[in-house]
């Protein structure tokens, strides 16, 4: 690709010395055709993002408007950090993580499963497939229902079965968290099956054959072959689950709108309660410049941790 | 492996029918949100669970839906306006960069390509304060247009399609050039006739995305007759939340229509998302 760039970009040059009228018109058309895109993000990222940094270091409230406004250096961000809240937010965060590892287990297994040992392969990833392709506001409507603590059928069910005292789901705040991650596993694992079995794809059958040959049982295949080859995905998925894990927006609102008592709180669950509910502008733009950074160290890990974790 | 061939191999029967079992337990929400948006409210939660129902509520639930305080009619309308118009924007702007920063050669592409892709970084709540004020502030607050112009500009989309365009010869867009085609036709008539299914595969990717979108509609809008399927079924179960049947009657008609809609394209769909690798 290199080497092809390159020479096209020999090419372009050579020919731009012939005739620079020719140059003019490539400069002119190449702006017209990024126009729309260009000018579309500046206006709608590059700008926000530019505006939040400056407003992050306000007071600003939209009710009291501009004049009331003062520069009040880094304190939001000193706020913002000893909030108990925040930091529960946070902490709510990283304990939602744990449910990437889970999903990405079960991913591989079935994508695994789906690849080599069964039929009817494409009805199963589109029954897999299907919590993900969902709107999370109904998925999430549902759950409520079903995680009804008295009423609801999860509980029925789990209370034929002899539990005596079966746990209150997102009424209860010692489960309301894990009740989010279980529906965020069960719409994740479709996601990660697919991206795993393009994965596979790349694993050279004849590393299969010798094992075969070598007497090698599937399990030792799995752990052995599979898995450490497997790698690459299995990092990119880490990384883009620990991404979106910090996106979460609609399937916790609607399921418990953070509660109860701020056990189901997330830092974008927090920013749109400070941004949207309490109106405190500045405030907000600081929980966002948290939020990006965040995200940034992550893309960050990604770009330098690839090299260094992945198996080849 | 000779003697394998022609006959069922019974070890790979057995799994398959216990992933049928596993399958079954996984769609067990969605058979339990069809089954109750049938029933009369009563019959909703009794255990153990109906899943045929003994009498049917169907019509007298789904009218209500469809035609009551906050149609679903008028949601859905407002749905396939903003995807329709969010998809063909998103994809036609996305072409357009795609083709320049991967077929024209024009001062700073480079740079301008860097910008955008950079801006892929910045997660997308981490604008909405700002966008917000710039919405009330230009008058694009409560609009649809805002809403569109929204998800309009993706870098995801212009991404991948410049890896398609990449793809393409060099030389034809050369001899269409040196026929005296400029950009626009070389574009229209021979690039992008030979990406088309790449574009196809990220149109429907869009069209997906932008139906299930809360997050804007919910930020954006504030008039009920504006609303799209995915807050008017938040602001439907505010209004019902104690009466389960309507509720699910609500669900199955925001998530089966794209249901449908995926299984028909099931193979771009997920070739897309495997292609596109992370969600954007």
């Amino acid at each position: 690709m290199q080497t092809m760039e390159s020479r096209q970009q020999a090419n372009a040059g050579s020919k731009r010395r012939r005739n620079s009228l020719r140059g003019w018109r490539e400069n002119v058309a190449g702006y017209l055709f990024v126009a729309p895109m260009f000018i579309g993000t500046s206006v709608l990222v590059l700008f926000p993002i530019l505006a939040s940094v400056v407003l992050s270091f306000t007071n600003w409230n939209i009710v009291s408007g501009f004049k009331k406004a003062s520069f009040v250096g880094f304190a939001n961000y000193q706020d913002i950090l000893s909030d108990a809240i925040f930091l529960k937010s946070l902490g709510n965060n990283l304990l939602i993580l744990l449910a990437i590892p889970v999903t990405l287990a079960i991913a591989l297994t079935l994508a695994v499963l789906i690849n080599r040992y069964i039929y009817l392969k494409d009805l199963f990833k589109v029954i897999y497939f299907m919590p993900f392709i969902s709107s999370a506001v109904a998925v999430a409507i549902v759950f409520r229902v079903l995680f009804h603590p008295t009423r609801g059928p999860i509980n029925q069910i789990l209370m034929s079965l002899g539990v005596e005292n079966p746990p209150g789901w997102i009424a209860d705040p010692k489960f309301a968290l894990v009740s989010v991650m279980l529906i965020m596993i069960w719409t994740g694992i479709g996601f990660n099956m697919i991206i795993y079995l393009a994965g596979l794809q790349n694993i050279p059958k004849e590393l299969y054959e010798s094992a075969q040959i070598d007497g090698a049982s599937s399990w030792t295949q799995f752990t052995r072959i599979t898995v450490p080859l497997v790698s690459p995905t299995t990092f990119l998925l880490l990384v883009a689950g620990i991404i979106s894990s910090f996106k979460i927006f609609d399937l916790i609102l609607v399921l418990t709108n953070g509660g109860p008592g701020n056990a189901t709180i997330t830092p974008v669950v927090y920013l749109y309660q400070k941004a949207f509910l309490e109106l405190k502008t500045g405030y907000a733009s600081a929980v966002s410049m948290i939020i990006f950074v965040i995200i940034l160290l992550i893309t960050l890990l990604q770009f330098y941790g690839q090299k260094k974790w992945v198996n080849y | 492996m000779a003697e394998q061939l022609g006959r069922i191999d019974l070890r790979k029967l057995i799994l398959t029918l216990l992933m049928a079992v596993v399958g079954i337990l996984f769609l067990m929400p969605f058979a339990w949100m069809i089954s109750a948006s049938l029933k009369f409210e009563d019959d909703v939660l009794s255990f153990p669970i109906q899943w045929i129902p003994d009498r049917f509520n169907v019509i007298e639930n789904y009218k209500e839906v469809w035609t009551g305080a906050l149609p679903f009619s008028l949601l859905y309308w407002n749905s396939i306006k903003v995807t329709i118009l969010t998809t063909f924007t998103s994809a036609t702007v996305s072409a357009l960069a795609a083709y320049a920063f991967a077929k024209i050669e024009f001062k700073g592409r480079n740079v301008l390509f860097m910008i955008v892709l950079a801006t892929y970084m910045v997660p997308p709540q981490t604008l909405l304060v700002t966008q917000f004020l710039l919405y009330r502030w230009v008058g694009l607050y409560d609009t649809h247009l805002g809403l569109i112009l929204l998800n309009s500009f993706s870098v995801f989309g212009t991404f991948m399609l410049r890896q398609f365009f990449m793809g393409v010869n060099n030389e034809i867009i050369e001899a269409a050039r040196i026929d005296g085609a400029g950009h626009v036709r070389t574009f229209a008539n021979i690039a992008f006739p030979l990406i088309r299914p790449a574009l196809a595969t990220y149109a429907i990717l869009r069209f997906i995305w932008t139906w299930n979108d809360f997050q804007s509609p919910f930020i954006f809008l504030n008039s009920d007759k504006l609303f799209t399927i995915q807050i008017g079924i938040k602001s439907f179960a505010d209004d019902h939340g104690n009466i389960y049947s309507l509720m699910m009657a609500a669900s199955v008609s925001a998530i089966v229509p794209l249901l449908i809609v995926f299984i028909i394209g099931q193979k771009q769909v997920i070739e897309g998302m495997q292609l596109g690798g992370v969600k954007g």
